[in-house]
């Protein structure tokens, strides 16, 4: 398990004092502080973590976030800010001694305005309620994460969410034009807007992603994109998961982008399969979900190319969508594969690094030696279309030391994916899960100027302290510091 | 004359840096006319850095050293019908370099060309990066892969930041296909007001517009372009044609034609050539492009034309102490104006970036200090002390 940085008696002692304080500035039922109903915010998507928060504040206003934050940094209270709690890398677990700062009260879509296609939305919307706003005219937002009919935009923007079309239509980074956050001091920031490029330093590009460590997001400005007119899936099955690589990676030479492009393994289209009865072939190593879109006349001549190219990879099966009820089927068993496994096992852990695409044969037979060595067993969903991997490890927290290994599993397997050029999360964040594998992927300078740049938000180390970073150094300490040859002077200072 | 240092190593380059000065980082020297001018002890030739270390075309990576060509690159890109999808433009003309320019100095300045309403900015693109801090020290973020949430998007932060973070040695970039072929539709002597409005609706429609410019002159131009295979082009100009039947009947330019319209709408060729003029850039909400430059020219005589839908106006004003910065900038209700060609004493006088509040503007001092406490690099080339 891994260790947060424990919490300071004094702001333990000030429970009460602090929630007055804040029932000053978020009246009426705005503040939680019974255990009872604080235990609905002990943890996010990844449960195997839970703690109860100091207490929790649900304002309403950009004016209230301001007015709690401001008094957090005057009192160095920390601050863990939370939208609908369904990260899996423990973004949102709250500290012991930290205000959990919701914005599910934040749930309003401001303006939509077609005519410059986006959207202005506060952050605790979900991503789904916007595209279910707008799709009477047409038009979808583009990132899709799988949680998306329960997780926000802000969230979303915290983590810099992708989906199944990422490869295509981009991230959360790429389909937002503007936000206002408050930093910790309160101090009111907008970033972008509706033009398309914000000025000065792209400080939107850093907030995406940065899982609440730099400030707080109010208000999101989104692009909204008019579907495609078609979308077909072929559903292709291969022998072996190479063959189906060599299919990837052959499609993407012929200069297609399809709009998504998924793979599963053989555990994983079995407890699909088993599940949703979407008609998967039982009889494959590998299957490949290659979604194409855009105009009829465009669809039909790359589903005829991608037909061909999957032939020659010797596919053993090929069926392609011919009604939207079909192609609605062929994703179901994908978008249904995390809840499948979870049928088949008491508890899963979805690991998510990305790795070049080539490497997936490699990385899949390292991942079987693993899973022999750990003995636990692994199912694979992956967005082949980016290289991003999600492994889900069956294990069962009730016996013996089971969540232990699955979490040593997982470390072997993100280790892996950084040894083949890969990176640890491509979508789900850091948070506490990934935190302290960060040196294996970062020097200690790469950590030092990230963490420098966490100082130029938050000096205090108050937003969300214990996640992303697997050491905290204070900002005094840091600016002091010089990392020669990617050394730390001091390399033996604790972790906590 | 400044001197000059060649680092030939990334370490040179770090210890180099770790002794302290005034810098200013250059590629080839192509934008040094971008942004506040200089006064710098040294310049740093980064042109030590260079060569294209891994281009894996399956897999539409590419990463190279920050000093290398942008020339190199789209030729080893092109072999393999690959392109960088925001469409770097060629501001050689316009601010007189010599060629294109290097891959750091285009991330550096942050320019995307028509395409941009489409694929995405240069930022959108940018994978990972290497290089030396302001404090001497080598560091890396991102990586090669498209998919990472991995850390901050440092490398995102690098693009735009005009060499004051950071001397970035490696660069490591999205590539994507390029379109089998293109044609542009177009629709003669539109006004602005109504260009706008049909751009606006092509933007709307499903037709995958990779370019949206309005021409003014006589008559006015506006331009769509559309780009993949070419049944599907066809489809869909003649989709978007009808369409757009209310703004009058239309024309359509061949691939050939096509390719050099954008090319020189991309390079802002109808402001390069007259010299006596100050070249402004306004990012705006596209919505209120024409209303705006309408105001502008109540009280300028000003040559111009919109890309990007109307999110984008190139704008050239006579010559003036000021640039006339305050009437330019005051006639914008959102978004932002950059004096983008000038001489050097009228980029020193004015804020060459649009002014930014108090918080933010504090904020962005910060981050830069993040990076470059003691503002060894390419000091105040931003805004004054950034």
């Amino acid at each position: 398990m891994l260790k947060m940085p424990e919490a300071d008696s004094q702001t333990l002692k000030k429970r009460a004092s602090i929630a007055t304080a804040l029932r000053r500035i978020v009246p009426g039922e705005g503040v939680i502080e019974t255990a009872t109903e604080m235990s609905v915010y002990e943890s996010d998507g990844l449960t195997a973590y839970r703690q109860l928060p100091l207490v929790v504040v649900l304002p309403t206003t950009t004016a209230a976030v301001a007015k709690v934050l401001r008094y957090a940094f005057q009192n160095k209270i920390k601050v863990v800010p939370r939208g609908a709690g369904t990260s899996l890398s423990g973004g949102a677990l709250p500290l012991a001694d930290g205000i959990v700062l919701g914005l599910s009260k934040f749930n309003q879509i401001l303006e939509i305005d077609y005519e410059n296609r986006c959207a202005r939305v506060q952050p605790g919307v979900t991503n789904l309620a916007i595209t279910q706003a707008v799709q009477h005219k047409g038009f979808y937002y583009a990132p899709d994460p799988s949680s998306q009919i329960a997780c926000t935009i802000g969230g979303n923007v915290a983590e810099n969410s992708g989906g199944v079309h990422c490869l295509k239509y981009g991230l959360t980074a790429n389909n937002i034009l503007g936000l206002e956050m408050v930093l910790i001091t309160g101090e009111v920031i907008r970033l972008g807007g509706k033009h398309l490029d914000s000025d000065g330093l792209d400080l939107l590009g850093v907030l995406t992603g940065s899982e609440g460590l730099l400030g707080v997001i109010t208000e999101v400005t989104v692009r909204l994109l008019q579907k495609p007119e078609t979308a077909r899936v072929i559903l292709v099955g291969f022998p072996s998961s190479e063959d189906a690589g060599n299919c990837v990676a052959d499609i993407i030479s012929a200069g297609i982008i399809p709009g998504g492009m998924e793979m599963m393994d053989k555990p994983a289209i079995h407890a699909v399969e088993e599940f949703v009865h979407a008609d998967y072939p039982l009889d494959v190593e590998a299957l490949l979900i290659i979604e194409l879109d855009g105009p009829a006349i465009e669809v039909d001549h790359l589903i005829e190319e991608v037909s061909a190219i999957a032939r020659k990879n010797k596919c053993s099966t090929s069926r392609t969508s011919t009604s939207e009820a079909e192609r609605l089927l062929f994703w179901a068993g994908r978008k249904a594969a995390f809840p499948a496994v979870g049928r088949i096992s008491p508890d899963y852990l979805c690991m998510d690094g990305t790795i070049p695409r080539k490497r997936l044969s490699e990385v899949l037979t390292g991942m079987a030696e693993l899973s022999k060595r750990h003995g636990l067993r692994v199912a694979n969903v992956f967005h082949a279309g980016d290289g991003n991997l999600h492994p889900l490890i069956l294990y069962d927290a009730n016996v013996g030391d089971e969540l232990a290994r699955a979490e040593e599993f997982g470390a072997d397997i993100l280790r892996l994916c950084v040894k083949v050029g890969g990176v640890l999360t491509g979508e789900h964040g850091v948070g506490i899960e990934k935190r302290d594998l960060m040196p294996v992927m970062f020097t200690e300078a790469d950590l030092a100027q990230q963490q420098r740049l966490k100082c130029a938000f938050d000096d205090h180390g108050l937003l969300n302290p214990g996640k992303v970073f697997p050491t905290l150094h204070a900002c005094a300490e840091l600016g002091r510091m010089h990392v020669k040859a990617g050394k730390l002077p001091f390399p033996e200072v604790p972790r906590f | 004359m400044t001197p000059t240092f060649k680092p030939q190593t990334v370490p040179e380059l770090a210890d180099y840096v770790a002794l302290g000065g005034k810098f200013e980082v250059v590629g080839s020297g192509t934008k040094r006319g971008l942004g506040r001018p200089l006064q710098p002890e040294t310049a740093i030739d980064m042109s030590g850095f260079t060569g294209i270390s891994l281009y894996e075309p399956e897999e539409l990576v590419l990463e190279a050293g920050a000093g290398t060509p942008l020339s190199e690159i789209e030729k080893a890109l092109a072999k393999n019908h690959q392109q960088l999808a925001f469409e770097p433009p060629d501001f050689s003309n316009l601010l007189g370099g010599k060629h294109k320019g290097t891959l750091g100095g285009l991330m550096a300045c942050g320019l995307s060309g028509p395409r941009r309403i489409k694929a995405g900015a240069a930022r959108d693109h940018i994978l990972g990066i290497a290089g030396v801090s302001g404090r001497g020290e080598i560091f890396k973020a991102g990586g090669r892969v498209v998919k990472n949430v991995t850390g901050f998007d440092v490398a995102k932060l690098m693009v735009g930041s005009y060499g004051t973070l950071a001397a970035l040695t490696s660069i490591t970039v999205k590539v994507l296909p390029a379109a089998a072929t293109q044609e542009t539709l177009v629709f003669n002597g539109l006004s602005d007001a109504k260009a706008i409005q049909a751009m606006s609706l092509a933007m709307q429609s499903a037709c995958e517009v990779s370019g949206a410019a309005h021409l003014p002159g006589t008559p006015s131009q506006t331009l769509f372009r559309l780009e993949g295979i070419q049944p599907s082009v066809v489809y869909r100009r003649q989709k978007l044609a009808s369409h757009l039947k209310i703004f009058g009947a239309s024309d359509h330019l061949d691939e050939k034609d096509s390719v050099s319209e954008w090319k020189a709408i991309r390079d802002v060729e109808r402001l390069s050539a007259d010299d006596a003029r100050f070249v402004w850039k306004l990012s705006l909400t596209p919505s209120k492009a024409a209303e705006t430059v309408a105001r502008i020219s109540k009280q300028l005589d000003i040559q111009y034309f919109y890309d990007w839908a109307g999110g984008l106006v190139w704008l050239g004003v006579p010559r003036s102490n000021q640039a006339y910065a305050y009437i330019i900038r005051n006639c914008l209700e959102d978004g932002h104006a950059t004096l983008f060609r000038a001489e050097d004493d009228v980029r020193e006088r004015i804020e060459v970036f649009q002014p930014q509040l108090l918080a933010l503007s504090g904020l962005t001092k910060r981050v830069k200090a993040s990076f470059d406490p003691n503002g060894v690099f390419n000091h105040g080339r931003m805004y004054k002390d950034i």
